[in-house]
C-alpha cells in the first residue's frame, strides 16, 4: 500500500495496465510527452513509448473517432477528453457510434473503449471548465458511466473500466484530484494523505463498476451521491449531527439500485445530491428509480440538491455549488417532515 | 521493403536541447509576387506556401507587399502592439498576486491582432480567439473595461458569468469569445454570408490557432466558405505551439497551413506574423477579394507564441527556455521599430518615453478598475445576475432557484 492522490492514483492503473496488456493504448491532447494538463498521465509516454501514449491533435471527434477504429482493430484504447467541457465535439462518436455498434452489428464489431475525462466544478475554471455532463451519457444505452470519489476507487475502477468489453466514460471530479473538499472554499485545501481511501495497492486490483458504496454507515437518512458530492454530504451530514448513511453509487450505468434500496427502506428518507444541473439531471433517474423501489418506505418526500440550471457562472462558483450550506439545509428539512 | 509504420511528429527541440527552427520554411522579404485581389484561387497556390514578408532584416519595407502607410500611421500600429503587451504584462502580474484567477497573454504575436484590425474596416465583424486581446485594444476598447471583465466586477462586461479574457465588445463589433475551441470559425463563415444575403459591404474575420485547425468547426468553415464564396477572412495563428504540442500535431509538417486554403477552394496566403506591414497588406488583400465577391482567403499568420500558454501553464517542462530568441521572424514591436528609426520617425528615446507613457496608462486603468471591486474585495456583482440571460424571459423554475438562493444566502 501507498499513500497515492487521485492523480497517481490514476496513472498507477493506466501504468498498471499498460504493462498488463500489450493492447492498451493511451491517447489525448498533451497526454503523451507532457502527461497531461493535470498531470495524470505523467511519465507514461517515457516508459511505453510515442507508439502507446499518444499526443493527439486537437479534436475530440477525432480522438473518439479514432479510438473506435482502434477498439474495432483490436486495441484497447485509453482515450482523454482535456475537460468534460470539450467533449461535445466527439458527442456524435459517442452516442451515434461507441455506444451502438455492437448492437447495430449484432455483435460483429465491438469497440472496447475506456473515455477519461476530468469533470465539475470548485476550481473557479467557469463555464468551460466545470461542467458534470455525466447525465447527458447516462442517457445513452450502450455506455457505462463511471465517477469514482477517491484514490482507492478511482484506481480500481479505471483498471475494471480498461477491461471491461463495454464502452465506459470516466468522469474524474478533478476538484478531488489533490485532495478531498467538503465544500467549504474558505477553508485550506486538504490532502488525501490523511484519507483512509487514499491507501492504495501498487499493483493489480479491480472493483467492479455497478456496485455501491456506503461511504458512511448511518440509520436515519440515505443521502445518495457521487463525486465531489459524497465528501459534501459527509460534512454536512455530520455538521447537523445526523446520522446519515451516505451512499456512493460509484457508476450511474450499471446503478446499485440493490444497495440504494436497502439503504433507504431502512431509513425511510432520501436525499440525492449531485453538482450537475438539476432539471432532467442524473437525480431524476435516481428519485424516480427510488420511488419505484421504495415507496412504501418513504416517510418523506425525496429531496434533491443540485447545481442551479443555469451555466456554471465564474463569479459566482461558489453560489453555484450545491455546498455544504446548501445540502445541511436541505437535510434539516427533510429530517423535520413529519413521517 | 519496408512496413508501415506509425508516424510520430519529431518535435524540433525539448528542454535541454538546443532550438531548432529549420523546419519553418522562410523567404525572404519582398521576394513574393502581389497578383490583384481577383485572381483564380489557383494563383494563390505559390502564396500559400511561401511568406509575404515586406520588412527585412535591416528593418526595410521591400517588394510589392509593402501597403507604404504612413509613419504616423505606423507609430499608432506600434503603440496598440506595445499597449497589449504591457497589458498584458500587467495581467499576468496581477493574476501572481491572486487579483483575477486566469490570464492568457500574447507576447511576441501582437502584430498578428493590431495590424489586421488597422486593415479593416471598422464595421467589419471580428470572430477573436483567446490570445486576439491586441484586436479590442485596436479598436479602441477600454482597458477599463477590459479589466473589469478579468476581474469579475460590478462593471463586468460579462455580468460575472465568464472566465477571465472571455470579452465581447458588440459596438466595437467584436464577438463573444468562446472557451470551446474553433467554434467561432464556422460561425463567422455564416456571419459573412448574412452580410451577402443582405445584400451588405461587410466582411467578417476570424482568428484560431494552428492547434484548433485539426477541429471539425475548422473544416466546416472552410467547406461552407468555398461553398457559398463567404465574405470572410479566416486566420490561422501559427505560433509553433498548441499548449505542449508543436505544430506538427495539426498537421504543419511538410505542408503550410494556408496552403488547406486552395485544397478546399478558397484563396491561401502564408504571411510573416510578425510583420505588422505583412499582416497589413495580406488583410488588405483578402477584404478586398471579399468585398468584391471572390469569396474567402485563408491566411497563415506565421509567429510564435512567446510565453506560457496561459497562466496555468508552464512551457519550460515541454520546449526549450531559449526558443524566442532563436525564433527567426523576431519579435514584432522591435521590427516595426527599427522600421520607424531606420525611416527617421522615430527614435530609441521616443520608444523609452511611449513604454512608460503605456506603463502609466495600463497603472492608472488597473486603479480605476479595481474600483469596481474583485472577486474578494470591495463591492461585488449580485449574485442572481446568475439566473438572467439564461432565456429571454427567466422560466419558473428558474425564478424559483433565484428565491431558494436569495432566502439562503
Ligand atoms: C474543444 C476544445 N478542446 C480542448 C480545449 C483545451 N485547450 C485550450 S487551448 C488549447 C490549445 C490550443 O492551441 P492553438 O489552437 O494552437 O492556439 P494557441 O493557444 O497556441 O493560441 C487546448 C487544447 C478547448 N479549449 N476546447
Amino acid at each position: 500500500m501507498t499513500i497515492m492522490n487521485m492523480v497517481q492514483a490514476l496513472n498507477s492503473a493506466m501504468d498498471v495496465m499498460l504493462a498488463r496488456d500489450s493492447s492498451v493504448v493511451v491517447l489525448g491532447e498533451d497526454v503523451g510527452y507532457f502527461g497531461g494538463v493535470f498531470r495524470v498521465t505523467d511519465a507514461l509516454q517515457k516508459k511505453y513509448g510515442a507508439h502507446r501514449v499518444l499526443d493527439t491533435p486537437i479534436a475530440e471527434g477525432g480522438i473518439v473517432g479514432a479510438a473506435i477504429g482502434m477498439g474495432v482493430n483490436g486495441l484497447r484504447p485509453v482515450a482523454e477528453i482535456q475537460f468534460a467541457d470539450y467533449i461535445y465535439p466527439a458527442y456524435d462518436q459517442i452516442v451515434s457510434e461507441l455506444a451502438r455498434l455492437r448492437y447495430r452489428s449484432a455483435a460483429a464489431f465491438t469497440a472496447p473503449l475506456t473515455i477519461r475525462t476530468p469533470c465539475g466544478g470548485g476550481i473557479r475554471g467557469g463555464q468551460t471548465h466545470s461542467q458534470s455532463p455525466e447525465g447527458v451519457f447516462a442517457h445513452v444505452s450502450g455506455i457505462k458511466t463511471v465517477m469514482p470519489s477517491n484514490p482507492y476507487d478511482a484506481k480500481g475502477l479505471l483498471i475494471a473500466a480498461i477491461e471491461d468489453d463495454d464502452p465506459v466514460i470516466f468522469f474524474e471530479p478533478k476538484r478531488l484530484y489533490n485532495g478531498p473538499f467538503d465544500g467549504d472554499p474558505e477553508r485550506p485545501a486538504q490532502a488525501w494523505t490523511n484519507h483512509p481511501m487514499a491507501e492504495v495497492p501498487e499493483g493489480y486490483y479491480r472493483l467492479e463498476i455497478g456496485k455501491a458504496a456506503v461511504a458512511r454507515a448511518g440509520g436515519a437518512v440515505t443521502m445518495v451521491t457521487y463525486g465531489t458530492m459524497v465528501h459534501v454530504c459527509i460534512a454536512a451530514a455530520e455538521a447537523e449531527g445526523i446520522d446519515a448513511e451516505v451512499i456512493d453509487i460509484r457508476s450511474m450505468m450499471p446503478l446499485d439500485i440493490d444497495t440504494i434500496a436497502q439503504s433507504v427502506e431502512k431509513t425511510g428518507r432520501c436525499l440525492i445530491a449531485h453538482e450537475a444541473t438539476r432539471f432532467a439531471g442524473f437525480g431524476a433517474e435516481l428519485s424516480a428509480s427510488i420511488q419505484e423501489h421504495c415507496f412504501w418506505s418513504l416517510e418523506a418526500p425525496i429531496a434533491r440538491v443540485a447545481g442551479w440550471d443555469t451555466p456554471y457562472p465564474h463569479a459566482f462558483e461558489w453560489h453555484y455549488f450545491p455546498g455544504k450550506q446548501r445540502v445541511r439545509r436541505s437535510l434539516r428539512q427533510l429530517m423535520q417532515i413529519e413521517g | 521493403m519496408s512496413e508501415p509504420k506509425l508516424h510520430v511528429p519529431a518535435v524540433p527541440a525539448r528542454p535541454g536541447e538546443t532550438p531548432d527552427f529549420s523546419y519553418v520554411n522562410l523567404a525572404p522579404a519582398g521576394a513574393v509576387m502581389k497578383p490583384d485581389p481577383r485572381v483564380p484561387v489557383a494563383e494563390t497556390v505559390a502564396l500559400a506556401e511561401s511568406l509575404i514578408r515586406v520588412l527585412d532584416e535591416q528593418g526595410k519595407a521591400c517588394g510589392p507587399w509593402n501597403p507604404k502607410l504612413s509613419p504616423d500611421r505606423l507609430i499608432v500600429g506600434l503603440r496598440e502592439m506595445l499597449l497589449t503587451r504591457v497589458f498584458d504584462d500587467r495581467m499576468q502580474r496581477t493574476q501572481r498576486q491572486g487579483r483575477i484567477t486566469f490570464y492568457i497573454r500574447s507576447y511576441g504575436e501582437e502584430a498578428v491582432s493590431v495590424a489586421a484590425a488597422a486593415a479593416l474596416a471598422r464595421s467589419d465583424m471580428l470572430f477573436p480567439s483567446y490570445r486576439n486581446q491586441g484586436l479590442f485594444i485596436a479598436r479602441g476598447v477600454s482597458l477599463v473595461e477590459l479589466m473589469c471583465q478579468l476581474l469579475s466586477n460590478t462593471r463586468d462586461m460579462c455580468k460575472g458569468r465568464q472566465l477571465p479574457v472571455m470579452y465581447h465588445a458588440a459596438e466595437e463589433n467584436i464577438f463573444s469569445l468562446s472557451g470551446n475551441l474553433a467554434t467561432q470559425f464556422p460561425q463567422a463563415v455564416g456571419w459573412s454570408m448574412a452580410a451577402a444575403i443582405k445584400g451588405e459591404s461587410r466582411i467578417a474575420a476570424a482568428w484560431i490557432g494552428e492547434g484548433s485547425t485539426a477541429a471539425a468547426d475548422f473544416h466546416h468553415a472552410l467547406t461552407f466558405a468555398k461553398v457559398y464564396k463567404a465574405p470572410v477572412i479566416l486566420n490561422v495563428v501559427n505560433n509553433q505551439w498548441a499548449i505542449s504540442t508543436f505544430q506538427g500535431y495539426a498537421g504543419g509538417e511538410q505542408r503550410s497551413f494556408a496552403a488547406r486554403g486552395p485544397g478546399v477552394g478558397i484563396a491561401g496566403l502564408r504571411v510573416d506574423g510578425n510583420d505588422y506591414l505583412a499582416v497589413y497588406a495580406a488583410t488588405q488583400w483578402a477584404a478586398e477579394r471579399a468585398r468584391c465577391g471572390e469569396g474567402a482567403t485563408l491566411i497563415e499568420l506565421v509567429t510564435y507564441r512567446a510565453g506560457a500558454h496561459s497562466t496555468s501553464d508552464d512551457p519550460t517542462r515541454y520546449r526549450p527556455r531559449e526558443e524566442f530568441a532563436e525564433w527567426p521572424l523576431g519579435d514584432p514591436a522591435e521590427r516595426l521599430k527599427q522600421h520607424l528609426i531606420q525611416l527617421g520617425a522615430w527614435s530609441e528615446s521616443q520608444h523609452a518615453a511611449l513604454l512608460a507613457e503605456l506603463e502609466e496608462t495600463v497603472a492608472t486603468a488597473w486603479k480605476q478598475a479595481m474600483a469596481y471591486g474583485t472577486l474578494s474585495e470591495g463591492p461585488k456583482l449580485d449574485p442572481k445576475l446568475m439566473f438572467s440571460d439564461v432565456y429571454k424571459n427567466m422560466p419558473e423554475h428558474l425564478r424559483l432557484q433565484c428565491e431558494q438562493m436569495e432566502r439562503e444566502a
